[in-house]
């Protein structure tokens, strides 16, 4: 890299704090072999902090302490408290379990900016399905405690298949709870996501009537709720600038201190990424193999580097192009140019016939079955 | 529906940002980075001063005249992003 195509600094520091869970979300994004970092192989209070220090001296400014659940590590307000002093922008990223009145105080106290609360879903039945544990109510209960407290709430809902039809329920949940912004999160598929794929890519049908509805109540509601509708890529002919582009603006730290540009880049084959245990974070994002990687465009291939979109999407994700066409380099297959489009394309044909596409039961996200596909 | 007193909107929050060089809003999971101007009218936005003596208190300080219909505009703008609200 030359001076003049230095990066810009990590903007967005992402905290993977752990990966325990109480949940078992069939699309959660964490890798697949998740359980092999137990919670001894965790960052301790220390290196957190550290980390914290390192990235605001670079020029770090929104924090989000993700997981997991980050509820469940309980120097969580310390790591909050020591951000908040730094100067980030603080969010913590949670399904609400654990999120206890007491505990939303320390937070408050410790100066946390913003919660962002995941559901599943407004049927309480489905919600429990797919999340596989009983929380529904608790996070109604959770979310009140938000409000209480006076931070802004950002309700998140990934939507897919199995509840996109219900997504005029999802936006008055919303409303009736006091969010201020609401994220309609198209299923990616990654992870535990892609293996159950067909089980949770919606028609094209049921994305266009949940587009209709969302349109709709944009109209109705103004100003009161913030409605993001993010679309699922399979569904585009151009991929997503994911990331907003690799090694750009985003940092993850994963609970055991891997640095990586993005959340689930440590599937890719062949690239090593430093482990912030012993590579100063200054070092990590300007200097180290696994973030230069795919900066620039001296690794595309020459779709994209012929392309008159490059400078729009980067070439896609990397992560989807070692998924989908085996090699990480390619073209995302979200692209009509990829000569792997046809992969999507079938994906995508699958998910029109109507009812269950797939009779294999969802994958749940547990360390059981974490461990039996990557023992 | 214009703006009287404007206040910055409880959910911003604006900083000097010494990596950017720039005043930024900061709000859950995003950040606006603010030009030189842009800064200036948002600093004053604290709820004290309706817009005449916004655009007065700017005009004192950068030593100018004229800036009342720039100074409504970006506020029209600020407003209907709701970076800002009624004091």
């Amino acid at each position: 890299m030359t001076a003049t195509d230095r990066p810009g600094p990590p903007l967005w520091l992402l905290a993977e704090l752990t990966y325990r869970c109480p949940l078992h979300c069939a699309f959660c994004y964490n890798p697949v072999d998740f359980a092999r970092t137990s919670a001894d192989d965790e960052l301790d209070t220390e290196a957190w902090l550290r980390v914290l220090n390192e990235a605001r001296v670079l020029g770090s400014v929104q924090c989000g302490f993700s997981g997991g659940e980050p509820l469940v590590r309980d120097d969580l307000e310390v790591l909050v408290a020591e951000a908040h002093r730094l100067g980030y922008y603080t969010n913590l990223l949670t399904s609400g379990v654990g999120l206890t009145e007491d505990r939303a105080e320390a937070l408050k106290r410790a100066g946390l900016d913003h919660i962002q609360l995941s559901f599943q879903d407004t049927t309480k039945e489905l919600n429990d399905f797919l999340s596989h544990t009983r929380t529904f109510d608790l996070k109604q209960k959770v979310a009140h405690t938000i409000k209480a407290n006076g931070w802004p709430m950002v309700m998140n809902c990934v939507i897919h298949r199995l509840n996109i039809d219900h997504i005029g329920q999802i936006i008055e949940m919303a409303v009736a709870l006091g969010a201020e912004y609401l994220e309609l999160a198209n299923n990616q598929y990654y992870s535990w996501a892609l293996l159950n794929r067909d089980q949770l890519l919606p028609s094209r049908e049921q994305l266009e009537r949940a587009e209709r509805i969302t349109n709709e109540y944009r109209a109705k509601l103004g100003d009161k709720l913030r409605i993001f509708f993010v679309v699922p890529d399979y569904y585009e002919t151009r991929p997503k600038k994911c990331m907003n582009g690799w090694g750009n603006v985003f940092l993850t730290v994963t609970p055991d201190g891997t640095a990586l540009p993005c959340h689930t880049a440590k599937m890719l084959p062949g690239l090593s990424f430093p482990n912030v245990r012993e590579t100063s974070v200054g070092e990590i994002w300007y200097d180290s193999e696994g973030f230069n990687r795919y900066r620039g465009d001296g690794w595309m291939s020459d779709t994209c580097k012929t392309c008159p979109d490059k400078e729009k999407d980067l070439g896609g994700c990397r992560c989807q192009a070692f998924m989908l066409a085996g090699d990480a380099a390619a073209p995302d297959p979200v692209c009509d140019k990829s000569p792997a489009h046809q992969v999507v394309l079938d994906a995508v044909a699958r998910a029109q016939r109507p009812g269950a596409v797939s009779t294999a039961p969802l994958v749940f996200r547990d360390p059981k079955a974490s461990r039996q596909i990557a023992p | 529906m214009s703006i009287d007193t404007p206040t910055l909107a409880s959910r911003f929050r604006m900083q000097w940002e010494e990596a950017q060089q720039a005043w930024v809003l900061l709000y859950p999971e995003g950040m606006v980075k603010l030009n030189a101007s842009a800064a200036e009218i948002l600093k004053r936005c604290d709820g004290t001063r309706d817009v005449p003596a916004l655009v007065a208190d700017l005009e004192t300080a950068f030593d100018t005249t004229g800036l009342e219909p720039d100074v409504r505009a970006f506020l029209d703008m600020a407003r209907q992003q709701q970076w800002i609200t009624e004091a």
